[in-house]
């Protein structure tokens, strides 16, 4: 988590290796060298329009060339567990925002990486969908205990996902602290939402995060003076 | 979309003319109606055209006409079925789509391929685009003496002029449906490891399908243009040679049916690439 601007999606796209970062160095463990390091669901729709939602999903495990029956196999396991078995062979155009994200996250799980990398993948979605979705992903990722980074606005979300909680400051961009979420596993949503240790968590996080977001307001005006005299995006010149 | 509000109007004005009458003959009437919206659209496309024949023909008959520039639908039609039975129309239209065909799928592929090339790789875009943005704009029929000298007055020219055409159509659109793709689309294919065929096939040729059919049919519409104009002057047989030699032989009748079979040969292939078209780009339903 951390304020606009801080740098949270450039940080993630330098781990998805689509972006270089300028300085600093990055080290991922990977634990089994065949299998991807790591898959992007991305914030924005990401999801070809041009592929059924059967062929969204397996488009990973096709790049990587795994033969057809499995790939298969993987892909229609991934359609039921994101319950979109009735939209095997729908394409995009026919789907709510909401199933096109579960498409987009059935197609990270399903190329079964190391590491799963999310961009704030609900953060366009309303309210109920968003919440049908979190349940969905504790419910994909507990079978699977991958890691995830996860970036959110959200102190809800966090805390309703995550293990640890690693706040960043604003611009620029470094670690600021971490908050260790120890609410007990399999969760539910509705249920740690009553839970007092979840309220007192939620009050540690935003203790953390709120002078950062102050900062971040203050430094508002410059940085928008900057971004208009130079065609540079402010978040490129985070320091890692 | 205006004519469809107006077609859909005449069919209920129809509709209700019908209910006024008594119940039974209503409904006798209603049943015998051919006349279904969709019906009635294509009807009213068909009206048009066969009052400026009707019109043409009559003008003729009444000396309003000069039917020696103009000759009548009729003689046309006359001189169609004259043109079949003799042969002639079939070996020319032969000749003429036969040199269409090669030029066009030659010109269209090369075109499909560096488009697609332009559009993903920017060095490539970089190299290639002065080159493209200075041959694109010369009419390529400027070029044709220039074509001839090269090849000769043979088949070989035609082709290559045709490709040419189609070339460019296509290549131009195809890079710009491949730079129309949103960022986001690459930035997945790189994430998962999409290898260069994939780029090619999975993500440029897909995503660009829409703007690569505007550009075969620009491309298409080009190839009969330049057919039949290098016909003209590098040909013996085939449609746009006929032209000339009916010009020479003053045989106006003839020159019309190769006006009417070239508006024929255009209306079939627009028809037949957009049948395609609804084949292959099933996901572009969206309006």
């Amino acid at each position: 988590m951390g304020p606009s601007g801080c740098g949270k999606t450039t940080l993630l796209r330098i781990l998805a290796g689509l972006e270089t970062a300028t300085s600093g160095q990055m080290r991922i463990a990977q634990r089994n060298p065949d299998k991807p390091l790591n898959s992007m669901v991305f914030q924005d729709q990401s999801i070809f329009p041009w592929m059924s939602v059967r062929k969204n999903i397996s488009f990973g495990l096709e790049c990587r060339g795994v033969d057809r029956k499995t790939t298969r196999a993987v892909a229609d396991r991934y359609i039921e567990m994101v319950g979109l078995g009735k939209f095997a062979d729908a394409y995009p155009f026919q789907l709510s925002g909401g199933m096109k994200q579960r498409v987009s996250v059935a197609r990270a799980f399903a190329n079964d990486p190391e590491i799963l990398l999310m961009d704030e993948p609900f953060a366009a979605l309303d309210e109920q969908n968003k919440l049908l979705l979190q349940e969905e992903l504790l419910r994909i990722w507990e079978g699977s205990n991958k890691t995830v980074v996860f970036i959110t606005h959200s102190i809800d979300e966090a805390l309703v996902l995550a293990d640890r909680v690693i706040v960043m400051t604003a611009h620029p961009g470094t670690f600021k602290e971490e908050v260790e979420i120890d609410l007990p596993r399999p969760r539910r949503i509705a249920e740690l939402r009553q839970d007092p240790h979840f309220n007192q968590l939620f009050a540690q996080v935003w203790e953390i995060l709120k002078d950062e977001v102050a900062k971040a307001k203050e430094r508002e005006g410059y940085s928008f003076h900057r971004r208009e005299r130079s065609a540079l995006d402010d978040e490129s010149h985070m320091v890692m | 979309m205006s004519s469809t509000a107006e077609d859909y109007r005449v069919a209920t004005d129809q509709n209700t003319a019908v209910t006024e009458e008594t119940v039974p003959r209503a409904r006798r009437e209603r049943r015998r109606l051919p006349l279904s919206p969709d019906r009635l659209r294509s009807l009213l496309g068909l009206m048009s055209p066969l009052a400026l024949l009707l019109l043409w023909e009559a003008g003729v008959h009444l000396g309003l006409v000069d039917y020696r520039f103009f000759p009548a639908p009729t003689a046309i039609l006359a001189e169609t079925w004259d043109m079949l039975r003799s042969g002639e129309l079939v070996r020319d239209m032969g000749w003429s789509l036969s040199r269409i065909f090669v030029g066009f799928f030659g010109g269209g592929f090369l075109g499909l391929v560096v488009g697609l090339s332009m559009g993903l790789f920017r060095p490539v875009r970089l190299l290639l685009r002065p080159i493209v943005s200075a041959i694109y704009p010369i009419p390529k029929l400027a070029l044709y003496p220039l074509i001839l000298l090269v090849f000769g007055i043979s088949e070989t020219a035609m082709y290559f002029t045709i490709g040419l055409g189609t070339f460019f159509m296509v290549l131009i659109n195809t890079q710009a449906g491949v730079l129309n793709l949103d960022k986001i689309y690459l930035d997945v294919a790189k994430n998962y490891g999409a290898s260069r065929k994939d780029y090619y096939l999975k993500i440029a040729l897909p995503g660009a399908l829409p703007l690569i059919f505007t550009g075969i049919e620009l491309g298409m519409g080009m190839a009969l243009l330049l057919i039949v104009a290098a016909e003209m002057v590098g040909a013996d047989a085939g449609i746009g040679q006929n032209i000339w030699t009916a010009r020479d032989t003053f045989q106006i009748e003839q020159m019309f049916v190769s006006f009417f079979l070239i508006a024929l040969l255009g209306y079939l292939f627009a028809e037949l690439l957009a049948a395609i078209e609804r084949r292959v780009i099933p996901w572009k339903r969206e309006g």
